[in-house]
């Protein structure tokens, strides 16, 4: 079996001792920024990208994608601890996993949230290596027209997925794919909106973008209504789950896993929805729907699978396709080129114990989550307790000197400023900033793909709908707006992310 | 009542973003469809842009739901801003520790619940686990202490 050679690749790779260590590190630190409300795994990886410079390719990739899934286990810590969800997937589970912990049951609460992220991880993990590398194969067949089309459907897909106004969400878009182009053109080296700015040649710095938009903005934002914050639940014991419970969570982790596993693929942050449409989901199929609210432990497990089985799951568009689902993936994107290689349908054949070591690390990654959360819950605890004071100062000094550290220049620390004020702005307006992000870091392919096709079809625009397969892709766009923009689709849109407040 | 500020405001936004990115790409070559030049794919999305713009605008006229605006923290926006403009100023001339002293105390003063003690706690903490994680751990090619700071 091929499957098994490929994974036994994957267990070697994953299974050094340096690469063990990274993946812990990156699991640790995500549970780490997952806990603490107001740094996420986006501003965090943006300011790991430059360290992981001097890494190994697989080294740096295991280790920030350790982050990234770390981060949706720490998460739900928060979310059941103090009522707050440390990462935005987890909000739901703050719902049903608070009033547990209120009840004195924080324990099987935190125990579901692991054993059903675990389950997620462990099929989705599986998942990825199934599917990701016949997806590959066919991904290997598609010209520029098709890149197009595709890279079309990523972007308009996930404002379907964002909440909010579908027409703010575009814009921002739009804004994104703008701001990407800023800096030498690839075809004739005009320098493009660069007010003559030497540093701005090369493009707006990646890091900076993030760094701006989800770390400075965020921030700005959290210290407009400074609360000093309780931890209502000091003490956490009895991890264990009771026989009912383990009884009742079963289905719930199939179903949001299954969830989780689809929606994980789309653009545009779906492991947030994920976990809300399992939570509606689980309410929906329930005997005792009333009980949602009040502690059910069926609305810890199911969103906390599907949020989890998302996370993995978006690493398909990425791995096989070189496109990013969300601002996480594009950052790992990033970490891709710094490394020197091109994400897309190449890296399964060119590089496969990259590939596989980062597929086989996730699942390592997984295992090692649940060790930690569970046995060291009462360090977690104690983290929630370091006041946001502490830590906006932390992320500030991380940020400039990170920032700095990439080419030893002082424009990328000016630019943190600059974006973040423009992202603070928007965020003001009710612009989410995660299809700006999206946005900037396609912007250049698009175009690229886009001039590239119209020299391919002599200057024939048609040669998109001509092909069929970047026909049929620029229709499933078409649906996706369409569908965003229903009314009836909206109006469950607002209900689903209602149960956020 | 104009409606809701909010939109008018985010509608005027993107409306000025995209006249400027569609004003500097007039700047540039543009080619046709067959040859794209480097102002083609710009102007065309500034275009799109401008026209959201206008939509957001239009749409925030005839909102009735006001949606208030919220507080801004003033103080704590030009602390950060200030604190990363110094950063990237001073780094090489002043060395990375006196830089990155000054940018966590200016900083540390965007919480309203600090205070000065707090303040110079926060400033030597900080700075310490920045020099062994970044200079030690990490082997970065910062100096401590720089030129302007020699006599």
């Amino acid at each position: 079996m091929e499957l098994f050679a490929n994974l036994g690749l994957g267990f070697e790779t994953a299974l050094s001792p340096d690469n063990i260590l990274y993946c812990f590190i990156g699991v640790l630190l995500g549970t780490l920024v997952g806990v603490l409300p107001g740094i996420g795994p986006t501003a965090t990886i943006g300011l790991l990208l430059p360290i992981t410079f001097n890494f190994e390719p697989v080294s740096a990739l295991i280790m920030l994608a350790g982050i990234y899934y770390g981060a949706q286990y720490g998460g739900s810590t928060t979310a059941i601890l103090i009522n707050l969800p440390g990462e935005s997937s987890s909000a739901v589970t703050a719902i049903d996993g608070y009033k547990m912990a209120r009840q004195g049951r924080a324990g099987p609460a935190l125990a579901t949230a692991a054993l059903g992220s675990f389950f997620a991880g462990t099929v989705t993990t599986l998942i990825l290596a199934l599917f990701a590398p016949p997806l590959a194969r066919v991904a290997l067949q598609f010209g520029s027209p098709e890149y197009f089309s595709l890279l079309v459907l990523g972007l308009l897909a996930s404002i379907a997925l964002a909440h909010g106004s579908v027409v703010k969400a575009l814009a921002m878009i739009v804004l994104g794919l703008l701001l990407g182009l800023v800096g030498q053109d690839i075809y004739t080296g005009t320098p493009r909106f660069t007010f003559g700015q030497f540093e701005l040649y090369s493009g707006i710095s990646f890091v900076s973008l993030a760094v701006g938009v989800f770390g400075v903005a965020e921030i700005l934002r959290n210290l407009e209504h400074e609360t000093i914050r309780t931890v209502a639940v000091k003490h956490v014991s009895g991890l264990w789950l009771s026989k009912d419970d383990f009884k009742r969570i079963i289905a719930p982790v199939l179903r949001g896993t299954a969830v989780g596993s689809v929606l994980g693929i789309l653009p545009g942050g779906g492991h947030v929805l994920a976990a809300f449409a399992s939570y509606s989901l689980e309410k929906k199929v329930s005997k005792e729907p009333e009980k949602f609210g009040t502690g059910a432990i069926e609305g810890v497990a199911g969103p906390e699978s599907a949020n989890n089985a998302g996370a993995q799951t978006s690493f398909i568009p990425l791995l096989t396709l070189g496109i990013p689902a969300h601002p996480v993936m594009a950052l790992i994107i990033g970490a891709f080129i710094i490394q020197g290689i091109t994400p897309g349908p190449n890296v399964v054949t060119d590089e496969p114990e990259l590939f596989w070591g980062i597929i086989v690390s996730m699942w390592l990654g997984n295992l090692f989550l649940v060790l930690l959360n569970l046995p060291l819950i009462g360090l977690w605890v104690r983290m929630l307790t370091i006041p946001y004071r502490v830590l906006f100062p932390a992320i500030i000094a991380f940020a400039s000197i990170g920032t700095f550290s990439i080419h030893l220049n002082a424009f990328d620390v000016y630019a943190i400023a600059v974006l973040g004020i423009i992202g603070y702005v928007l965020v003001k307006l009710d612009c989410e900033p995660a299809p700006l992000l999206l946005g900037f870091v396609l912007g250049p392919l698009l175009e690229e793909h886009l001039r590239r096709a119209m020299i391919i079809s002599r200057g024939d625009p048609m040669v998109f709908i001509e092909r069929p397969i970047s026909a049929g892709l620029l229709l499933a766009a078409a649906i996706a707006v369409v569908i965003a923009i229903l009314p009836s689709v909206r109006r469950k849109r607002e209900e689903v992310f209602q149960e956020e407040d | 009542m104009l409606g809701a500020l909010k939109d008018l405001l985010a509608g005027l936004v993107f409306i000025a973003f995209g006249l400027a990115f569609g004003y500097a790409s007039l700047g540039y070559d543009i080619g046709s469809a067959l040859r794209m030049g480097p102002g083609y794919f710009p102007l065309f999305l500034s275009g799109i842009l401008t026209v959201l713009g206008v939509v957001i605008l239009v749409q925030g006229f005839f909102q009735t739901e006001e949606s208030p605006i919220g507080p801004t923290p003033w103080l704590a926006l030009v602390l950060l801003v200030g604190a990363l403009f110094i950063f990237g100023f001073t780094v090489q001339g002043l060395g990375l520790v006196p830089s990155l002293m000054i940018t966590v105390f200016m900083s540390a003063f965007a919480s309203r619940h600090t205070g000065v003690l707090g303040a110079i706690a926060l400033t030597i903490g900080l700075t310490l686990v920045c020099v062994l994680i970044f200079v030690y751990g990490l082997g970065l090619p910062l100096r401590l202490l720089g030129p302007w700071l020699d006599f």
